[in-house]
């Protein structure tokens, strides 16, 4: 059983999906302030290489370098998402072309490409990763063995932050001011919220999620640096949100198929089915899956745009008409 | 003593040009001290950047080679973004304007007819392919609503795919199945001669090579801003970008301007595909560590912004841009190690758009007022 196309799927799906979904998460966390942040795939790549960087460089035992790693990658992200928020909630610049900037600058062919050049980071083996943490028996428990049991460490966090996540926003006072802010900035601010305040905090905390996701590439998924490892996860989460209708438990949902559509590819070739160029259209699926996804809920959502904060992407000013 | 950010009534026309220009001397700045803290040193570094960009034997020709793809792409992003439009894809309407610019090329460059006919086939088959994968997500937006930031951005991979396949996973039409190279390395089958587009030489630094695209680069400028700012379209269009709502109002078909923003977007980057067969690879290039590795829809964006979406200031910025992305070429090693390029670039847009602020607000120091003595 534990071999049948269908288990594989899902069990790949849940580890490819994991940095969209902590991506997502991060994304959502933002967007949820009002925020719009397109800097996601230049954050994931800084965090990326910043976490690998951390695991060839520090000397300590397996478990305490890999949770290091992960929250130098954190940080990494949350510094880089630092800038997008000076210039789209201090400076109130255009969020889209913010974003876009970010993207360019610590991107593919930007910062973490000239962190990895000029660390010597390229085709190196890793010295620590993730792995399954369950004893090989449990593993080869038939279904639940390698779909819950297979999974690497960061895939279990994943699960609690979801949860964590979904319990801030629906039943805490800071989650509730969160969604004031995002929904109704002015009332907010009435009501003693600092805007300013909750915006840089959730970006910065997207920021740090998305460093996460980028680390998830170089410590869990493929334990290397490559340049632009990610090749547009970052965007996918994005679109990830959307899908998701700005809801933390969809967000999983919605991660877990595109990770799924991801290990298509290799799994049909390994299988050696064939279905004409596969080359091209199981390299593309994901990509044009996001775009037929997104059509599909703008349609259906129409003018209301289901969940969607409804001061997303517009700067606050007091006393200034958006 | 506070800080008051308040709304300009008036923009004084010098910010234009001096925003901009800070924010060059700015980014370098500051990439300076990434510079420094990573151990390099800055001014070698960008004394041999600005020798390897302009100053040096044969540097300009190598500069132009840069910037032709840059005016298309920044002139493409700038026709789309002034309308508050994204279309993010023109990367990869420019990989679709190379594969219908390289079909074209191939089938009339091989019939014997004359030269002129053969490149006038490419152009109007590069701005058909650009425009043709670009009205993807126009058709989407205007009729589904859908973002066009990320359809056209997801668009750009799927083209990257295509590219590549055409080339390294198929016997397709734009293939060199001929001949030893062509069983070793897989690449694109030449063009003919009649189809490869000619250079003009100006005589200055030992004559200098300016491809044909570079002049209709130029001439898309030229087309885009008397659209833009002199008929009745181009004012509809900018209706449209400041306010949705009172375009609608006024009777303005807000689908069609839509759609007619993404095609005329997607056909300046497509003709900037076809430029970069017929100008300079002269095959197609599906070499996913070739054409797709240099980003130049990606800086488009940055060459846009920084020219304020004004087709004149964008062809001038994409001279610079293209200087800087040669030198990064050329340069590549010790001093100047991979991905500085497109950090310097990151951060001329972050101070771009922070300028923006500059022109539209002004800061004025505000004093605490005296305290008011008390009567007695």
């Amino acid at each position: 059983v534990n071999n049948s196309l269908l288990v594989v799927l899902i069990a790949s799906g849940i580890a490819y999906g994991t940095p969209l979904l902590f991506g997502a998460l991060g994304e959502l966390l933002t967007e949820r302030s009002g925020v719009l942040n397109l800097g996601v795939e230049g954050m994931m790549l800084v965090g990326a290489v910043m976490g690998f960087w951390t695991v060839e460089r520090v000397h300590a035992g397996a478990v305490a370098t890999l949770v290091l790693a992960v929250l130098v990658a954190a940080f990494s992200g949350a510094v880089m998402a630092a800038i997008h928020a000076f210039l789209a909630i201090t400076l109130r610049a255009s969020q889209i072309v913010s974003g876009l900037a970010l993207t360019l600058f610590a991107g593919a062919a930007g910062l973490s490409s000239y962190l990895g050049n000029d660390l010597n980071l390229s085709d190196l083996p890793a010295n620590h990763a993730f792995h399954a943490v369950f004893p090989a028996s449990m593993q080869r428990w038939s279904i639940v063995g390698p779909i819950v049991f297979g999974q690497n460490p960061l895939v279990y966090a994943s699960w609690v932050l979801v949860v964590a996540i979904t319990y801030y926003l629906a039943r805490t006072r800071p989650g509730l001011n969160l969604r004031a802010v995002g929904e109704s900035p002015a009332a907010a601010d009435a009501m003693g919220v600092s805007v300013v305040k909750y915006r840089y905090l959730h970006t910065l905390a997207g920021g740090a999620l998305a460093g996460v996701a980028g680390a998830t590439f170089t410590l869990a998924i493929t334990p290397q640096w490559v340049d632009g490892i990610t090749e547009g996860a970052g965007w996918i989460a994005i679109a990830l949100v959307i899908f998701a209708f700005w809801r933390p438990g969809l967000c999983l949902i919605g991660a877990y198929f595109f990770g799924a559509l991801q290990a298509l590819a290799p799994e049909l070739q390994a299988r050696s089915i064939n279905l004409g160029p596969t080359e091209l259209w199981s390299n593309a699926l994901p990509y044009v899956a996001t775009v037929v996804v997104l059509v599909f809920v703008s349609w259906r959502g129409g003018r209301r745009r289901l969940g969607a904060p409804a001061a997303l992407g517009i700067p606050y000013a007091r006393e200034e008409p958006a | 003593v506070r800080l008051a950010v308040e709304r300009r009534l008036e923009q004084p026309r010098w910010l234009a040009v001096a925003v901009p220009l800070a924010s060059i001397v700015f980014a370098f700045a500051v990439a300076a001290v990434v510079l420094v803290v990573t151990g390099h040193d800055p001014i070698s570094s960008y004394r041999q950047l600005f020798d390897a960009a302009f100053v040096s034997n044969g540097s300009i020709d190598q500069t132009l080679i840069s910037a032709t793809p840059l005016a298309f792409t920044g002139l493409a992003a700038a026709a789309a973004f002034r309308m508050r439009i994204f279309n993010i894809g023109a990367e990869g309407q420019l990989y679709m304007g190379a594969i219908t610019g390289a079909a074209a090329g191939l089938y009339f460059g091989g019939r014997g007819g004359p030269s002129a006919f053969a490149i006038a086939a490419m152009v109007v088959a590069g701005c058909a392919g650009g425009a043709l994968w670009a009205s993807i997500p126009g058709v989407l937006r205007a009729f589904f609503g859908t973002s066009e930031i990320l359809t056209s951005l997801m668009l750009n991979y799927v083209a990257g795919f295509v590219l590549t396949y055409l080339i390294f996973q198929s016997e397709s039409y734009w293939r060199q199945t001929k001949g030893f190279n062509a069983t070793v390395f897989p690449t694109g089958k030449p063009l003919p001669a009649s189809a490869v587009w000619p250079t003009w030489t100006v005589h200055a630094q030992g004559g200098i090579a300016v491809p044909l695209g570079a002049g209709f680069a130029v001439l898309a400028g030229i087309v885009l801003w008397v659209l833009y700012r002199r008929t009745r379209f181009g004012f509809e269009v900018q209706v449209l970008g400041d306010s949705d709502g009172a375009a609608r109002y006024a009777g303005v078909r807000t689908r069609r301007k839509i759609l007619a923003v993404m095609a005329i977007s997607g056909a300046v980057a497509g003709l900037g595909g076809a430029s970069q067969v017929g100008d300079f690879a002269h095959a197609l290039d599906g070499d996913p560590n070739g054409l797709q590795k240099l980003g130049y829809g990606y800086s488009g964006i940055v060459v846009a912004a920084l020219g304020r979406y004004n087709p004149f200031a964008v062809l001038l910025v994409a001279f610079l841009i293209g200087g800087l992305d040669n030198a990064g070429n050329t340069l590549q090693g010790a001093d100047f190690p991979s991905g500085l390029v497109g950090v310097i670039q990151g951060i001329i847009l972050f101070s771009a758009l922070g300028g923006e602020l500059l022109t539209r607000h002004r800061v004025r120091v505000l004093r605490t007022p005296a305290p008011v003595e008390a009567v007695s």
